[in-house]
């Protein structure tokens, strides 16, 4: 077995890990918001969780790369493909994208979300706008999950 | 697809109608009423405020016993109440319930009485207790707490503070009264830091002892009963008793009143009716024998307002075309497909006065790309199913919801129509199943093609659909101007976009990068590239020219058009958002296929089939849950940011009409044929 089949998982781990970390951080940081909220008016309970799942979005692409990534190189069952060196580097650096840009996004989703539940705690019938301002920063996590996508897709094996 | 046009109604009509004129139009609940300021000094203003705060009290003197009411006896089937709606009663009903208010609210009354009665009662019990409390450590002492002694002999009853053996008491009483004749000193009760304690001794030496014991840390007990403490806390249980039977009481008679609720409903929606319209009342101009009333309604509803007044008084009715620049209300009115996008575009904010409704060609492109985002059959036949459910189930639940309900319908046929197209049924529910129990792998085949062996090709469609999407966000714009007759605007701020844009977009399309991302090569003939860069030329040097012709000076009118070209790059980056399109799409289906593989790992057998079931149902419902609201969050954002940033201005006013105002019930119009 060759090295690329290491780098190669590597690739897919970073996905996975730094796009849940900054989806972790940010429902974290949101969570605590929409806790107070609930706190003095809990009829508020269901807009303000969609506001805090909004951030949760960034782990799941980094998920949704890695799955890709391990169904490519056949970890998933069936035979192990045989990955050479160039071909999982190739892959570990078309992971970058979701990985890097995961962490960052989702903790600034994060913090963009707590202020929106912010809005929804003072003027509940604004929640369409509310939910606007997260979804902003998630166009750029979504602009590199394409990217990663399809790179790993591309990339032959 | 319209914003209706809009009316302003003024009545003019004698005193004595007054009453029957605004009950007639509360009832229809078609018109807005304005706040009229007159500086006529024979019009003046009548102070309604007693009236309406008593018709509010009481309103929420029977929400209150609706309360206590629902404490003893829960309303049944809590988790749908929401979506049950109003009640409909009839108009005879209701009358009979206003006949009756006054025996109705003695019935509150008593309700709110017999409530205050457990209260008072529960707080008794609670200080009994208390009491009982304090006694328990004294149970064992079988004389009156407040024992004075014989004519000889003297008790102290009391506690000491700290861990002290009867020795040590001894022992520390003769250390500071080493003179006392006798004393007797017994201990009832003792605890970790208090010593209960009784202590006799001759009457002349009391004093002196008790000063002793004192100093020790000896203190009188606080409440002192003039009973045995046995006795005491045996007459304190039997009061608890008896009030827990009061209490049980007291219940009874409050659960007697539940065939109450419906009436108690009803007349609290009469008694808001009735806030309503004296808070309306208070606003109107009078003078001796008349007033005054003005506001505004669609010019459909016009005539069926005059008929339903001229009908029951004689008044002056007038109606004239709402001026554009006063604050007129906005009304929306679709077919029922459209209208269940109302709701998300009254989230962003109403068209304002005179604007466009974009209501019609918002429905279609959000059910359409909420169906592609999620893109699942099951999951759409799942959504598509429990929504009408729902509308069967609760005809009468509210507007609102209902429209949101119906958008739901919609967006699931959609996401059952995009998963059939894609071949995703709970992901690949169907070749993992095959393949794990019945060892022979089947596949449904995708109608069109799978999505995540071809993403180049989806992402191709998304943008595609996106430029649409925008185009047809431009022309909105374009059609604007027209019906403004803004007719050079119209040339250079869409025509001139239209043709620099669809110039440079046939030169992408003929380029070698463009065949290398959608593997397919466009071959244009030389005369379509030469007319699609005349096009893009053409538009570019009209934008750079014509965008800032508002400005004098040339120069600034040149850098303002070199400006708006930069929007270009605009156009590139809300093309791109719509690769959310791809992103959302592959996501639902491969988090799908992790859940089934998840299942299928655990085993063949019976077994494996539970524990498959119970993967299953736990991860496709996290599953659906997350990318519907995935879905929800990013058509919304379609439209909102990409799609209104091309043509819509809110800022409307909704439409508030005078109406009868409920909160349980809604009231059936009798037929007038």
């Amino acid at each position: 077995m060759s090295l690329g089949i290491v780098f190669a998982l590597l690739g897919a781990a970073i996905a996975v890990s730094l796009a849940g970390m900054g989806s972790a951080s940010g429902v974290g940081v949101a969570g605590q918001a929409a806790s107070g909220v609930v706190a003095e008016d809990p009829a508020q309970f269901a807009k303000v969780l969609i506001l805090q799942l909004l951030p949760g979005t960034q782990g799941i692409y980094g998920l949704l790369v890695a799955f890709i990534v391990l169904s490519q190189i056949g970890l998933l069952g069936g035979e192990v493909a045989s990955v050479d060196l160039p071909t999982g580097l190739l892959i570990c650096a078309a992971c970058l994208p979701i990985g890097i840009v995961g962490l960052v996004s989702g903790r600034r989703q994060g913090n963009t979300a707590a202020a929106a539940i912010g809005i929804v705690a003072r003027r509940p019938e604004q929640f369409g706008k509310a939910m606007l301002f997260p979804a902003m920063v998630e166009t750029y996590a979504i602009l590199a999950l394409l990217i990663s996508i399809l790179a790993v897709t591309n990339i032959p094996i | 697809m319209a914003v209706l046009k809009m009316v302003k109604i003024s009545i003019c009509a004698l005193k004595e109608s007054r009453k029957i004129i605004l009950e007639t139009l509360q009832s229809l609940g078609l018109m807005e009423l304005i706040c009229l300021e007159t500086e006529e000094d024979y019009f003046s203003k009548t102070d309604t405020g007693g009236m309406r705060r008593n018709f509010e009290r009481n309103a929420a003197l029977t929400e209150q016993a609706l309360s206590v009411i629902r404490k003893y006896v829960p309303e049944e089937n809590d988790l749908f109440l929401s979506l049950k709606g109003k009640m409909l009663i009839e108009k005879k009903e209701f009358q009979k319930v206003i006949d009756h208010k006054n025996e109705i609210m003695e019935a509150v009354m008593k309700i709110l009485d017999s409530e205050n009665s457990i209260a008072e009662k529960k707080s008794e019990i609670q200080k009994c207790e208390n009491q009982i409390e304090m006694l328990v450590p004294w149970a064992d002492l079988d004389i009156s707490m407040n024992e004075e002694g014989t004519s000889q002999v003297a008790v102290l009853i009391g506690t000491m503070s700290g861990d002290m053996t009867l020795e040590k008491i001894y022992e520390r009483l003769g250390s500071r009264c080493p003179f006392y004749t006798s004393a007797s000193i017994h201990m009832i009760h003792s605890e970790k830091d208090a010593q209960y304690i009784v202590v006799f001794c001759m009457r002349s030496d009391v004093s002196m002892i008790e000063e002793a014991l004192c100093a020790e840390g000896f203190t009188r007990p606080m409440h002192i009963t003039g009973k045995v403490p046995g006795e005491a806390k045996a007459e304190l249980e039997e009061k608890i008793g008896q009030l827990d039977k009061e209490i049980e009481y007291e219940e009874a008679k409050i659960r007697s009143y539940v065939m109450y609720r419906k009436l108690l409903k009803e007349l609290g929606d009469y008694f808001r009716i009735r806030a309503e319209k004296y808070q309306v009342i208070g606003t109107l101009p009078q003078s001796k024998n008349t007033f005054l009333l003005s506001g505004y309604a669609a010019r459909t509803d016009v005539q069926v307002i005059e008929k339903a007044i001229s009908s029951v008084a004689d008044c002056i009715f007038v109606a004239e075309e709402a001026e554009s620049d006063e604050n007129v209300p906005v009304v929306l009115r679709n077919n029922v497909f459209s209208q269940s996008v109302e709701g998300v575009l009254e989230s962003y904010g109403l068209p304002r006065t005179g604007g466009l409704d974009p209501t019609a060609v918002m429905s279609f492109f959000y059910v359409f790309f909420f169906g592609m985002m999620l893109s699942d059959a099951a999951y759409g036949a799942i959504i598509a199913g429990s929504c009408y459910w729902m509308i069967r189930k609760f005809p009468g639940m509210d507007m609102g919801i209902k429209k949101s309900i119906r958008l739901f319908l919609y967006c699931g046929i959609s996401t059952m129509v995009w998963g059939v197209l894609f071949g995703g049924y709970f992901g690949n529910i169907v070749d993992v199943v095959s393949e794990t129990f019945f060892g022979k792998r089947i596949t449904i085949p995708a109608l069109w093609f799978v999505p995540l062996s071809d993403p180049m090709k989806l992402l191709v469609y998304s943008l595609a659909f996106g430029v649409v999407h925008l185009f047809v966000g431009l022309g909105m714009k374009g059609y604007l101007f027209l019906k403004e007759s803004r007719v050079a605007d119209f040339v250079c701020d869409v025509v001139l976009w239209y043709a620099l844009l669809t110039g440079l977009l046939l030169l992408i399309l003929s380029t070698d990068l463009f065949a290398s991302v959608a593997q397919i090569k466009l071959l244009f003939p030389e005369s379509v590239r030469l007319i699609a860069a005349g096009l893009a030329v053409i538009g570019a040097t009209g934008i750079v020219l014509m965008s800032g012709r508002k400005a004098e000076n040339p120069a600034i009118r040149l850098a303002l058009g070199l400006y708006d070209i930069y929007n270009v790059t605009g156009w590139l980056s809300d093309t791109l958002s719509y690769s959310r399109l791809l992103a959302l799409g592959l996501a639902t289906g491969v988090i799908a296929s992790v859940v089934n593989q998840m299942g299928s790992m655990l085993g063949t057998g019976f077994a494996g089939m539970v524990l498959f079931a119970i993967v299953f149902v736990v991860g496709h419902a996290l599953n659906l849950g997350i990318n519907l609201l995935g879905a929800y969050v990013h058509t919304n954002r379609l439209q909102f940011v990409e799609f209104f940033g091309k043509f819509y201005e809110g800022g409307g006013r909704p439409f508030e009409p005078f109406r009868e105002k409920t909160k349980h019930i809604e009231i059936k119009e009798e037929k007038s044929s």
